[in-house]
C-alpha cells in the first residue's frame, strides 16, 4: 500500500524537472517579449506601436491551448518539421505571457512622474539614455508585484504542456490515473502541492527583488510600511477594549 | 537687439493650452551674462517662458533664439522648419535648468547625478566628469555626500546638488524655475546664498521665475513684471520695486510683500 504511494510520488517527482525547465525558459522568454514589447508600445513610431500592439492584441486574445497546438501540431504539416514538445512549450508560455508582460511594462514606464523625464531632458540625454539610464531603472521597482503574479500564471499555465506530452507533472499524473483510480486524491493533492511550492518559491525571489530595488531608489519596502502602521494601531485597539 | 548681442530672445512667441492662451506674442531679449528675473502672478505665463526655452514645450508660433541661434526652428533645404529631435539636443547643451522639485534621479547616487549627463551627453571621461563634480559639491557645500542617496537628503541639499548637475554641463544660460518654493523656509536662505555666489563668479546668463522679493533685487540686472502672456513692465530691481510705473506691478509688489 504505501509502496503505491511512494510510486506515485516519486512519478510524479519525476516530472518536476520537466515543469521548473518550462516555467524558467517561459518566464526568460516573458522577460525578453515583454520589455521589447513594451518598450516598443512607448515608441514615437507609429508603426513600432501598432506592430506591438498586435502582437500584444493577438497572444492576448487567443487561447492558449489552441497556440500550442498550432505550434505543436499544424506548424509541423505546414513547414515539415516539428519541435520537441518542452521546446515549443517554453515558446507558446513566452508568447503568451510576454503579451501581458508587454502592458505592465509599458504602464510602468509610464507611471514613473512627469519630472524625471524633464529632468533628463534638461541634461541633454538622448531618447535612449532616458529610457534606459533613468526611467527605466525606476520603472522596473512598479514592475516585481505585477510580474510576480504573472510569473504565477506562467507556471501553473505548464500544466497545458500535458496536451503535447512534454513530460510535466501534471502529465505524469494523468498517466498514473488509469492504474490507480481509488487514489486520486493522493495524486491531485501531490500535484496541487508542488505546484504551490513552487509559486511560493517565486514570490519569495519577487519580494526579494522588490525590496531591494526599493531600497535602491530610497523607498521604504511596502511591506515594512504595513507592518508599522499596524503596530501603530494596536495599542488604540487595546485601549479601547479596556 | 540685433542676434548677436542678445543670448536669449523671444520674437512674437505665442503659446496656447488648448483654448487657453499663455503667451500672446510675446517678445524681449536678455543679453550676455544678464541677470534677469521675472515675477507676476501664477499663471500668468512665467514658467512656461523657461519651459519653451528648455524644449519642455514647443511654441505655437514665434521663434525663440539662444545665442544667436534659432532654439524653435531649424533651417533645411532654406527654410525654417520646426526642430527635430537631434537639433534639439544640440541646442539643450547651451542650456541647463533647475526645477522646483529638484527632479533629481532617484537611482542614482549625488555623484552620478552630477557626472551622468557629463558623461553620456558631452563625452567626458568619468575621471574628468567626477573631478568637475567634485568642485561643484565642494561650491554648493556638500563635498560630504557623494555617495549619498537623494532620498536621504533634505531639500535644501538636493536642490543645491540640482544646481551643481545643472552647471556641470557649463550651459551659457541657467533657467531657475521658483527653486526655493518646494523648500522649508529655513532652507531657503542656504540654496540662494549658492545661487548669489555663481550668478557674481561666472558669466551664465541667468533667467529666474522667484517669488522671493529680496533675492530678485539683491541679484537681478534687470526685472520684468508678467502679466496675462505679456511683458508689461521691465526696469532694474531698485527702480521696479521702489517706482513701479503701472499700477498691476504695484498691487502686485502690494500683495506679495504685504503677505511677507
Amino acid at each position: 500500500m504505501s509502496g503505491d504511494y511512494s510510486y506515485i510520488f516519486s512519478s510524479i517527482l519525476s516530472g518536476l524537472d520537466a515543469t521548473i525547465e518550462a516555467t524558467l525558459g517561459g518566464i526568460a522568454l516573458t522577460i525578453v517579449l515583454s520589455f521589447v514589447a513594451g518598450l516598443a508600445m512607448l515608441s514615437s513610431s507609429r508603426w513600432v506601436r501598432f506592430v506591438s500592439r498586435v502582437y500584444v492584441e493577438a497572444f492576448r486574445g487567443t487561447s492558449e491551448v489552441v497556440q500550442l497546438f498550432w505550434l505543436f501540431f499544424v506548424l509541423p504539416a505546414l513547414v515539415g518539421f516539428k519541435l520537441i514538445p518542452l521546446f515549443a512549450g517554453i515558446i507558446v508560455l513566452g508568447l503568451n505571457h510576454g503579451a501581458y508582460g508587454a502592458e505592465i511594462v509599458r504602464g510602468a514606464v509610464q507611471s514613473v512622474p512627469k519630472a524625471q523625464r524633464e529632468g533628463a531632458i534638461a541634461l541633454s540625454l538622448s531618447p535612449f539614455q532616458r529610457m534606459f539610464r533613468v526611467l527605466l531603472p525606476q520603472a522596473v521597482v512598479e514592475m516585481y508585484p505585477p510580474f510576480n503574479n504573472l510569473f504565477i500564471q506562467l507556471l501553473k499555465s505548464t500544466a497545458l504542456l500535458s496536451f503535447i506530452s512534454a513530460g510535466e507533472i501534471t502529465e505524469k499524473g494523468e498517466l498514473l490515473r488509469p492504474v490507480y483510480g481509488s487514489k486520486l486524491v493522493f495524486i491531485y493533492g501531490v500535484e496541487l502541492v508542488w505546484y504551490l511550492l513552487l509559486a511560493v518559491l517565486i514570490t519569495v525571489v519577487m519580494r526579494f527583488l522588490e525590496r531591494r530595488g526599493a531600497r535602491r531608489l530610497g523607498r521604504e519596502p511596502a511591506v515594512r510600511k504595513r507592518r508599522r502602521r499596524v503596530s501603530q494601531k494596536v495599542p488604540d485597539t487595546t485601549g479601547a477594549g479596556l | 537687439m540685433s542676434d548677436s548681442s542678445s543670448m536669449i530672445r523671444f520674437d512674437g512667441v505665442v503659446k496656447r493650452f488648448g483654448d487657453h492662451v499663455v503667451l500672446r506674442e510675446l517678445d524681449f531679449s536678455v543679453a550676455p551674462g544678464e541677470f534677469v528675473t521675472l515675477i507676476g502672478p501664477s499663471g500668468s505665463g512665467k514658467t512656461t517662458i523657461l519651459r519653451l526655452l528648455m524644449t519642455l514645450e514647443h511654441v505655437n508660433e514665434g521663434r525663440i533664439h539662444v545665442g544667436g541661434e534659432c532654439l524653435t526652428h531649424m533651417p533645411k533645404g532654406g527654410k525654417l522648419v520646426p526642430a527635430n529631435e537631434k537639433y534639439l539636443r544640440r541646442m539643450r547643451k547651451r542650456i541647463g535648468m533647475v526645477f522646483q522639485q529638484f527632479n533629481l534621479f532617484p537611482n542614482m547616487t549625488v555623484l552620478q547625478n552630477i557626472t551622468e549627463a557629463p558623461i553620456r551627453a558631452l563625452g567626458l571621461s568619468k575621471g574628468e566628469a567626477e573631478a568637475r563634480a567634485v568642485d561643484l559639491l565642494d561650491m554648493v557645500g556638500l563635498t560630504d555626500k557623494t555617495t549619498a542617496r537623494p532620498s536621504q537628503l533634505s531639500g535644501g541639499q538636493q536642490q543645491r546638488v540640482a544646481i551643481a548637475r545643472a552647471l556641470a554641463m557649463r550651459p551659457e544660460v541657467l533657467l531657475l524655475d521658483e527653486v526655493t518654493s518646494a523648500l522649508d523656509p529655513e532652507l531657503v536662505a542656504g540654496v540662494l546664498k549658492v545661487l548669489k555666489e555663481i550668478a557674481s563668479t561666472t558669466d551664465i546668463t541667468f533667467l529666474c521665475v522667484t517669488h522671493e522679493m529680496q533675492f530678485a533685487r539683491d541679484v537681478s540686472d534687470r526685472v520684468m513684471m508678467f502679466d496675462q502672456g505679456q511683458v508689461i513692465e521691465e526696469a532694474s530691481p531698485e527702480k521696479l520695486f521702489t517706482q513701479p510705473d503701472h499700477e498691476r506691478t504695484r498691487a502686485f509688489l502690494h500683495a506679495v510683500l504685504d503677505r511677507a
